[in-house]
C-alpha cells in the first residue's frame, strides 16, 4: 500500500436534504469527515441519523426527483463529488467509488448472469474486451471464494443464496480496483455464521487490495470488529469521532455512552445473584428533522443537558489523540 | 425429560411443508421445517429459540400458537391436550397464549383507534365491555409505558418501540399464560430495543408470564432467557440453562454460533471465527445422518448416516451430537 494516511476523501460540511409532504427532512445536516488512503472508516447510528444518506450523497445516488445535495463539499481525487457533472460521476462510480448494500438481491440484476453483470462493469470502466472482462470476472468470483466460479459465471441472481450473492456483490464492487468501497449494512442481513464470513472476506480483501472502506452500520459489534475510526452520527449530525479502541474505551458524548450500555452483552457477564440485569434506556425520541434544530439534536434526550444546550449546537471541538466530540458538557 | 411440569408442554412437534410439483400439482417432496422437536416451559420462564434463518424457529412459534396445525407430536397448554383441536374447541385456550410479533404495524388496523386495537381481544372473549374495556385499556397503556391519552391516535401515529407496545399490551390483555415473542425486537433501534427488553422482564417477573422467546440474535437471548434451544435445520440440537450454554456449549453447532458472534470491544478483535463455512442446506433436502455434518469441522463417517439422538449429558443439558 503505498501513500498510506494521506487523505483521499474529505467531505465537508454536507447538507443533505429531502422535500416530503411534511416538509424539507435535514437528512444529513452539517458533516465532515476524512477518510485515509487503505483505511476502514465506520459510520454508526441508528435508524434516520443519515448514515445511509452520507453514503448516498458520496456518490451521487440522491434520487433528484425528491432530494439534493444543499451545501458542502465531497473531494475525491481533484474533483468535488457534490457538483461534479452527472458524466463524470458515471466514470468514477463503481470504478474508483464503488458500494455493496444490505440487499443483494435489489441491486443484482434478475436476468443477467452473475458473470454478465460483473463483466459489463469491467468492460465499461477499462478498456478491455469482453473475453478479458470475463476472465477478469473470474478471477474476481475466485478471490470472493466462490466455489465452482468456472460454473456461478452463467448462474443468475435467484439460483445463489444470500451469502453468495452478497459475495458477487463485493466482486462487483472490487473488480475495478475501488479507492473507496461504501458498505452500506452489508452484513445486516445475513445469519451469523455467513456475517463472520463476510466480515472476514472484507477484512482480507482490504489488505490485498488496499481500497479504503467506510463501513456504514448499526452494529456495534461489527465495528469495533473491523473499522479503524468510527464517526457517530445522530440526527443528521456527527456527534463524536475517534479512533476505534478509544470510543470503545472512552465514549465521550452522552449519545454514544448510552448507546453502549443499552446493547446486551454477549462478552460480558453481567448477571447478579442470579437476576437478570436491567439494560440502561435512552429516553424518548429522535427528534423529527423536518424542523431546524435548535441546539444540540440530543439535549431533549440527554440527563446531562442544560439551557446552553437547548439553545446552542454545540461546535465538533477536539478532544485529544484524533478524538472529537460535539458536546458542551463531555469534553 | 426430568423437567417439572410446565404450562405448554411440546413433545415430538413435527411441521412439514408439502412441496407440490409437475402436472398433476402432486406432492413431490416436503420442507421439514420441524422435524421432532421437544421442550417444556415452566410459569415465570423464558425459554430462548435460537437458530439460523430456516431453522424452523418460527415454525414451532406459529404451530404451539396453533395458527398452523402440526404434522405430528404433542402441544399441552396448562396441562390441556390442544394438539387436535378444531378452531372452534381451541377458541376458549387462544386466552392463554398470545403473541407479539417481530412488525407489530402489519397486524394492526390502519383505521382503527390504538386504544380499540388493544382492546378488541377483551371484547372478542366477553371479558369486558364499553366503559369497563375502556378503562382495562387505560391501565394496560399505562403498564406498557403509553399515556392512556394516545388511546385516541392511530397506529401510524407511533414510534417503532410505541407500536411495539401497542402489541404487547394487546397480548396482555386477556391475561395470557404463555406469550410467544417471534423476534419481538429485531426491528428496533438499540436505544428502544432495551426499552422494550425491560418491560417484558418486568411484566414477566410481575405476572409469571412464560415466554417462548424466538431470535437470532445471541446477546438479546443471553439478556432474556433462562433456558436456550439452539435449533438446526428443524431440530434442537443443544437446550441448557443460558450460563451453561455460554460457558460450556457441547454441540459444534452452538461453538459456531457463539465464535461467530461479534462483539462491542476492539479488543476482542481477531477472537471472532468463523469455524463453519458454506450456507446452511435446504430444510427440503436435509443432510442424512446429523443434519450439520456437511459443515461441521469435527464430522466423522458415522455423523453422516446416524441421527444423532437429543441426550442428557448433565442435568438439563441436552446435546444431539454422537461426538460429545
Amino acid at each position: 500500500m503505498s501513500g498510506a494516511g494521506t487523505t483521499l476523501l474529505e467531505v465537508r460540511d454536507l447538507h443533505t436534504q429531502f422535500n416530503t409532504l411534511d416538509g424539507v427532512v435535514r437528512a444529513v445536516d452539517g458533516v465532515s469527515f476524512d477518510l485515509a488512503r487503505g483505511e476502514t472508516l465506520g459510520i454508526v447510528g441508528e435508524s434516520g441519523c443519515g448514515k445511509s444518506v452520507t453514503a448516498l450523497s458520496i456518490l451521487r445516488l440522491i434520487p433528484p426527483e425528491t432530494g439534493r445535495i444543499a451545501s458542502g463539499s465531497i473531494h475525491f481525487e481533484g474533483h468535488d463529488l457534490a457538483t461534479l457533472p452527472e458524466d463524470e460521476m458515471k466514470r468514477l462510480r463503481g470504478h474508483r467509488i464503488s458500494m455493496i448494500f444490505q440487499e443483494p438481491m435489489t441491486s443484482l440484476n434478475p436476468v443477467l448472469t452473475v458473470g454478465t453483470q460483473i463483466a459489463e462493469n469491467v468492460v465499461r470502466h477499462l478498456d478491455v474486451s469482453w473475453k478479458a472482462a470475463r476472465e477478469r470476472t473470474f478471477e474476481m468470483l475466485n478471490l470472493v471464494r466462490i466455489a465452482d466460479a468456472r460454473r456461478r459465471l452463467d448462474e443468475y441472481p435467484h439460483q445463489l443464496s444470500g451469502g453468495m450473492r452478497q459475495r458477487v456483490m463485493i466482486a462487483m464492487a472490487l473488480s475495478c480496483d475501488p479507492q473507496v468501497l461504501i458498505a452500506d449494512e452489508p452484513t445486516t442481513a445475513l445469519d451469523v455464521t455467513i456475517q463472520a464470513q463476510i466480515l472476514d472476506l472484507m477484512l482480507e480483501l482490504k489488505e490485498k487490495t488496499g481500497t479504503a472502506i467506510v463501513l456504514i452500520t448499526h452494529d456495534l459489534g461489527v465495528v469495533a470488529e473491523t473499522a479503524e475510526r468510527v464517526v457517530v452520527m445522530y440526527a443528521g449530525r456527527k456527534v463524536e469521532e475517534a479512533p476505534v479502541e478509544a470510543l470503545f474505551e472512552r465514549p465521550l458524548h452522552p449519545y454514544t455512552r448510552g448507546l453502549m450500555a443499552a446493547i446486551p452483552r454477549l462478552d460480558i457477564d453481567a448477571e447478579t445473584g442470579g437476576r437478570r440485569p436491567r439494560l440502561q434506556e435512552i429516553p424518548g425520541l429522535v427528534p423529527r428533522l423536518t424542523q431546524p434544530i435548535v441546539g444540540c439534536a440530543f439535549a431533549s434526550r440527554c440527563t446531562l443537558a442544560t439551557d446552553r444546550c437547548r439553545a446552542e449546537a454545540p461546535p465538533v471541538v477536539d478532544a485529544g489523540s484524533g478524538h472529537t466530540v460535539a458536546c458542551w458538557e463531555a469534553r | 425429560m426430568n423437567v417439572p411440569r410446565g404450562v405448554l408442554e411440546v413433545t415430538g412437534l413435527v411441521k412439514h411443508f408439502p412441496i407440490h410439483g409437475g402436472l398433476l400439482q402432486r406432492q413431490t417432496g416436503a420442507v421439514r421445517a420441524v422435524d421432532g422437536v421437544s421442550f417444556t416451559i415452566a410459569k415465570g420462564e423464558t425459554l430462548g429459540l435460537v437458530g439460523e434463518s430456516g431453522c424452523g424457529k418460527s415454525t414451532i412459534g406459529k404451530t404451539v400458537l396453533k395458527l398452523i396445525e402440526p404434522t405430528a407430536g404433542k402441544i399441552v397448554l396448562g396441562g390441556q391436550d390442544i394438539t387436535g383441536l378444531k378452531p372452534a374447541a381451541m377458541w376458549p385456550h387462544r386466552k392463554r397464549i398470545q403473541t407479539i410479533f417481530q412488525d407489530p404495524y402489519s397486524s394492526m388496523n390502519p383505521r382503527l383507534p390504538a386504544g380499540t386495537i388493544v382492546g378488541e381481544p377483551l371484547e372478542n372473549f366477553g371479558i369486558a365491555n364499553g366503559r369497563e374495556r375502556d378503562d382495562r385499556v387505560a391501565r394496560l397503556f399505562e403498564r406498557v409505558g403509553l399515556r392512556p391519552d394516545a388511546m385516541r391516535k392511530y397506529a401510524h401515529e407511533f414510534s417503532g418501540g410505541q407500536r411495539q407496545r401497542l402489541g404487547i399490551a394487546k397480548a396482555l390483555s386477556v391475561s395470557p399464560d404463555v406469550i410467544v415473542a417471534d423476534e419481538p425486537v429485531s426491528a428496533l433501534d438499540v436505544s428502544v430495543q432495551a426499552q422494550v427488553l425491560n418491560l417484558l422482564i418486568d411484566l414477566q417477573e410481575e405476572l409469571g408470564l412464560a415466554y417462548l422467546f424466538i431470535s437470532h440474535d445471541l446477546a438479546v437471548m443471553r439478556h432474556i432467557s433462562h433456558r436456550i434451544a439452539v435449533m438446526y435445520l428443524g431440530r434442537i440440537v443443544e437446550i441448557t440453562d443460558k450460563r451453561t450454554l455460554f460457558s460450556t456449549p457441547l454441540h459444534p453447532y452452538t461453538e459456531a454460533l457463539l465464535s461467530a458472534a461479534t462483539a462491542p470491544d476492539p479488543k476482542r478483535r481477531g477472537k471472532r471465527k468463523a469455524i463453519v463455512q458454506g450456507d446452511v442446506p435446504s430444510p427440503a433436502k436435509p443432510p442424512s445422518g446429523c443434519h450439520f455434518h456437511t459443515r461441521c469441522p469435527y464430522a466423522t463417517a458415522e455423523c453422516k448416516v446416524t441421527s444423532p439422538p437429543l441426550r442428557e449429558v448433565a442435568p438439563g443439558h441436552h446435546v444431539a451430537c454422537l461426538l460429545r
